[in-house]
């Protein structure tokens, strides 16, 4: 029981933070909060690397593998959107 | 090889990378940078990854993120602005597919006594997963017209969900007396699939910006439990900044719409009450883009309300040329979006962003409501349930009580919309029947483009 408190601590301090941080977000910028944040959770892909590295191919692998695939979607197709919409965002000149 | 306390350091680097990054989003001059340092923050994590002791071959991993960088470049660098929506619902439903995947292959690997926790992540972790890949697969489908646009009811529909979900706790419970048993996970994951179509498709496109901000939240909570499952604090931390994302911008959605969260979550909100009002409009006066040309030319001060008729028919640039010409001649022009107007939160900002209309000229509702009363004209163009007196003044209508953009105040409206067709919520707008109201009846981009040529020639 004692390791599972730490996670969970984490947890729950995190939503805070984000809590804290997301609601400072104007609504301008909520599309790009949304794709931008949408890359971050594909940090999934941290588990599906290892999922993907075994040595044998087995049913687990090629779940990784695919895992490896949408992770790699999310992660790059959302930093990228989002980047090309923040550069339409300009001042009154 | 890397020590484990070298790459937990890496993690926190990155934990530290994404809510910086996410700060910066606070503000519009920041707000790049800091989306390129959460991409700085991803990049550190998946190279200290690389050298996890676990990583035995690299074949598959290699292939995966080719494919994978290729396909998002892909579709990050041909989606149209107005596509939006879509690309996010498509991306939501990646991430979660990701992380059913993790915690499946955990559960293949499974082996020892058994462990509850962790065997429980696994379970919540696939049914979260897999609920977001197929609902945000079905919401992709409804906003790309693949699906019909309209709520698809089906009979037994909220029975029918919730036993659903018993069924998938009782496999649950199987499972846990019998981990060994392949089977009741196999049916959990089906049913988890089937799960996260069914509420979805009930679900009306007006009301697809809640749920893509709920799914949004959902692939961050799956990131989340992949989190516990792996007991990897870096992804625990990032998964909930999502997930408290998307339910804050759910909360917003919700209350611009005036609907609960509950309301929302549970599924309740597929049909909206039909009005039972009458929908005969009287006394509507249309007017032609020659008498708006010259209703605009006389204005002072002009607030344009884009809603999803503009998203449709790519109206956004027609639109700013429209203003250049109006403030050319000394007017002034403002843009007043509501929160729901379009398909996502922000939707309209990004299109306008687009169309180079510059951000400190888009007003949000609160900001902007004050300044009707002292507008000349109010060009109203493709919005209507947003702009609806009787959510202010009918407390018998179904939406009243959600708060619009009172356009009705201005001295002159001019709405374009191709028809008196309801909105979504299925209602009689008797802003179109107002004294100060004219009717140009066009499709959003034609009749901007007309304006602008009447405007030029006078």
């Amino acid at each position: 029981m004692e390791e599972l408190i730490f996670p969970i601590f984490i947890f729950v301090l995190a939503i805070f933070v984000g809590f804290e941080v997301i609601t400072k977000v104007p609504p301008t910028l909520h599309t790009p909060l949304t794709s931008g944040s949408n890359a971050i959770s594909g940090i999934t892909i941290v588990g599906s690397l290892v999922a993907a590295g075994e040595r044998n191919l087995e049913l687990s692998t090629i779940f990784g593998f695919i895992a490896v695939v949408a992770a790699m979607i999310n992660v790059i197709g959302g930093f990228l959107v989002t980047d090309r919409m923040l550069k339409m965002f300009k001042r009154k000149k | 090889m890397i020590p484990s306390w070298a790459v937990n350091l890496v993690y926190l680097v990155s934990s530290c990378l994404f809510i910086f990054g996410l700060k910066m989003l606070s503000s519009v001059r920041t707000a790049r940078r800091g989306n390129l340092i959460a991409a700085f923050g991803m990049l550190f994590a998946i190279v200290v990854t690389l050298f996890d002791r676990n990583i035995l071959s690299f074949e598959w991993i290699i292939a995966g993120v080719i494919l994978g960088t290729l396909l998002g470049a892909l579709l990050a660098f041909t989606t149209k602005m107005t596509a939006m929506p879509q690309m996010v619902a498509l991306l939501n439903g990646f991430g979660g597919l990701a992380s059913a995947l993790v915690a499946w292959s955990e559960f293949l690997n499974l082996s020892g006594p058994l462990n509850w926790f962790l065997l429980l992540t696994i379970v919540l972790g696939t049914f979260v997963g897999f609920i977001t890949f197929t609902g945000s697969m079905v919401a992709y489908g409804k906003l790309e017209g693949v699906i019909p646009q309209q709520p698809i009811t089906y009979p037994l529909q909220k029975t029918g969900n919730l036993i659903l979900l018993l069924v998938i706790i009782g496999m649950g419970f199987f499972l846990f007396k019998n981990p060994s048993d392949h089977r009741f996970f196999w049916a959990l994951a089906g049913l988890s699939f089937v799960l996260g179509v069914l509420p979805v498709l009930p679900i009306g496109g007006a009301d697809m910006p809640v749920v893509i901000c709920l799914l949004n939240s959902y692939s961050g909570i799956a990131a989340a439990i992949a989190g516990f499952i792996l007991m990897n604090q870096m992804l625990i931390i990032a998964g909930s900044l999502v997930g408290a994302s998307g339910i804050i911008l759910c909360q917003i959605m919700c209350r611009a719409m005036n609907r609960s969260l509950i309301n929302v979550i549970f599924g309740a909100f597929g049909k909206v009450e039909k009005g039972t009002t009458s929908k005969v409009y009287e006394g509507v006066k249309s007017c032609d883009a020659e008498e708006t040309a010259m209703i605009l030319g006389n204005a002072q001060l002009v607030i344009i309300v884009p809603g999803y008729g503009m998203a449709v028919s790519r109206a956004q640039h027609a639109v700013r040329e429209l203003a250049d010409l109006l403030e050319a001649r000394g007017a002034k022009v403002k843009y007043a979006v509501h929160p729901v107007a379009g398909r996502m939160p922000g939707h309209m900002n990004v299109l306008l962003a687009e169309a180079d209309v510059p951000y400190d000229q888009v007003f949000e509702m609160d900001q902007i409501n004050p300044e009707f009363e002292q507008t000349d004209v109010a060009l109203v163009i493709g919005a209507n349930d947003v702009v609806n007196p009787s959510a202010r003044n009918e407390p018998g209508s179904p939406i009243y009580g959600m708060p619009i953009l009172n356009v009705d105040e201005a001295r002159s409206v001019i709405v374009v919309k191709r028809s008196l067709s309801p909105g979504f919520a299925g209602i009689k707008n008797p802003l179109f029947e107002n004294e100060n109201t004219l009717m140009l009846f066009e499709d959003a981009k034609a009749a901007v483009e007309q304006i602008i040529r009447e405007l030029k020639e006078t």
